[in-house]
């Protein structure tokens, strides 16, 4: 994904001349040809990030047209504030993008998860948060981000994920993918855990549950009218995502549900638990620890869709 | 005829009692700094206060609002009964200025240490598009308490913003006590020197002095420019000066009596 976001951001910025990269320290090589070509426009703000995002609003303010880049968690809790205030407040148009979302980054400890990232930037007027899918996701919703008018949020996985739609879709933000078709269950996945999504869809459909999976890939604002189908369509919906489920898309869903009183329908969602991980090991290992499996996705939406085929109401696994 | 300074104070005073408003010490130690850049330090035009050429000038110490309103207002930026709203439900003059609230407020602030930075990305874009303004930041000496003022600072000084100028309003106090004693703040002139800045110090509260150092800034020296402006918290009223009651104190209409009358003997 991130270079599928390198690739972007310097076509990117060949069309647009008010279009600025900032980046916090990291990245090595990575945006070389972008520091080739645009040098002007291309700050290494130093490991700062409080002072990269003021720095962003500035700009915007000014006329051009930034994107911050480091890893997601420094990118939104390290400087929680200045996205409040220099980008929500101000309505700045500055394009946040945090790598290694949720686990992607789990080998470095907890400091380098983000799992509370989408929670927090949602909560913050005027924010959109954004996270793509796969590959072809990154470039089409980058595109779509440095084209919105207001703070963005982008939550990219990190390298060498596959790429999960067959044809390239055209996409906008706040409109969600159908990637497959099914009758059964409805798996709305956002964000870098969509190929989990996928295999546990295939494994379900093993077992004869017709299961449709969707890239919700837009957190903030929700696509009320999407859901409002899902919901009516499908006895079961289960959200997946690498993020804790508490105020994540599983939360965001949740209370739409509740509000709305469409408590016909069993929503599941999976998601890290709300706890530290505080063990070595990869990305495998720690979705494997947090039930974010094809598997272990598998078992919960079985055991959950047998045990209470009749009782409709609202439960939260996780 | 009054000076413009000591119009500004007693309206500072007035609003400050009005409202029932804290910070009145806060907002009369930086009505020099601003009375002198917006007379004719600052290129601006209130009737093109959105010229994408103009200077801009960021307070970043937002609780000094009201002494920015009182500028802007007596500066022709908006109507001056519009301070009568100051600080009442519904007005478009906060205690702390939101952004866009009124012409002239480049942007919102309140909480301390994001006035540097959003200041030194203006900056920046000036390079990026050719334009000539500078970019004035007024920051308080407890706002240097802040790790983001510093990340800032060395931020401005690696990319020789020199269309960056800060004036720190250094009245020695913050909310509740010294600003030496509450973090280490001295030497404050050399701790921005260290970080590879061109450091003046004036006395803040000598019209002409400021005069002067903002004339005399040299063009393309490729630093940024900070003025460490020693003045005093509450100046202008003898009771309220360098006393730190004054952060939260609202002044009774005795008080409000005999500041405007101490005011109206300059």
């Amino acid at each position: 994904m991130r270079n599928a976001f390198a690739e972007t951001v310097t076509q990117l910025a060949e069309d647009d001349t008010r279009l600025v990269l900032l980046t916090g320290d990291i990245g090595n090589h990575l945006f070389d040809t972008f520091q080739d070509r645009y040098p002007n426009r291309f700050v290494n703000c130093g490991v700062a990030e409080a002072n990269m995002i003021g720095v962003a609003g500035g700009l915007a303010l000014a006329g051009m047209k930034p994107l911050t880049y480091t890893i997601a968690s420094f990118s939104t809790t390290r400087c929680l504030e200045q996205i409040r205030v220099d980008l929500c407040y101000h309505r700045a148009s500055v394009v946040i993008v945090g790598v290694g979302a949720g686990l992607a980054y789990a080998a470095n400890g907890a400091t380098h998860h983000a799992c509370e990232d989408i929670a927090l930037l949602k909560a913050l007027p005027e924010m959109t948060v954004v996270c793509p899918g796969d590959p072809w996701e990154v470039q089409e919703l980058v595109r779509a981000a440095v084209a919105h008018d207001g703070p963005v949020y982008i939550r990219l996985g990190k390298k060498g994920e596959p790429v999960v739609h067959t044809d390239q879709p055209k996409m906008t933000i706040g409109k969600s993918l159908i990637v497959k078709p099914g009758r059964d269950v409805c798996l709305i996945s956002t964000g870098n855990v969509l190929p989990v999504a996928m295999e546990a869809a295939a494994l379900l459909q093993r077992r004869n549950v017709s299961t449709q999976v969707v890239s919700m890939h837009t957190v903030k604002p929700l696509e009320q009218e999407f859901l409002r189908e899902t919901f009516s369509k499908f006895p079961t919906v289960v959200t997946v995502e690498e993020h804790s489920c508490k105020g994540g898309l599983g939360g965001s869903i949740a209370e739409w549900q509740v509000e709305r009183q469409l408590l016909g329908t069993q929503l599941i969602c999976i998601g890290t638990d709300d706890v530290f991980l505080h063990e070595a090991g990869g990305h495998e290992f720690a979705r494997d620890y947090f039930g974010l499996t094809p598997h272990k996705i598998m078992n919960v939406v079985l055991s959950r869709t047998c045990k209470k085929q009749n009782a409709k109401q609202l439960e939260l696994v996780r | 005829m009054k000076n413009i300074a000591t119009i500004l104070r007693s309206e500072v005073v007035r609003m400050s009692h009005q409202a029932r408003t804290p910070h009145l010490g806060s907002a009369l130690s930086c009505v020099d700094i601003l009375e002198v850049l917006y007379r004719g330090v600052l290129r601006i035009d209130p009737s093109n206060y959105q010229d994408p050429d103009r200077d801009r000038f960021i307070l970043s110490k937002g609780h000094a609002a009201s002494a920015l309103y009182a500028t802007l207002a007596h500066r022709g930026f908006f109507p001056l009964d519009v301070l009568n709203t100051y600080a009442q439900s519904g007005s478009c003059l906060p205690e702390h200025p939101s952004p866009y609230c009124v012409p002239g407020v480049e942007i919102g602030s309140g909480s301390l240490g994001h006035g540097l930075s959003v200041a030194s990305g203006i900056s920046l874009a000036a390079r990026m598009q050719n334009r000539m303004y500078r970019v004035f930041v007024l920051l308080s000496d407890g706002e240097c308490n802040e790790g983001s003022t510093w990340e800032g600072a060395l931020f401005a000084s690696a990319h020789n913003l020199e269309s960056l100028v800060v004036i720190i309003d250094y009245n020695k106090w913050q909310a509740t006590g010294r600003s030496d004693e509450v973090m280490k703040l001295k030497p404050l002139a050399q701790k921005w020197k260290a970080f590879g800045w061109s450091v003046y110090e004036v006395n803040g509260h000598d019209s002409l002095e400021l005069a002067d150092v903002f004339r005399d800034i040299p063009d393309n020296t490729g630093k940024p420019v900070v003025i460490v402006a020693h003045t005093v918290k509450g100046k202008g009223i003898s009771f309220m000066e360098d006393d730190n009651n004054w952060h939260y104190r609202v002044p009774n209409d005795e008080e409000l009596s005999s500041a405007v009358a101490e005011l109206m003997r300059i």
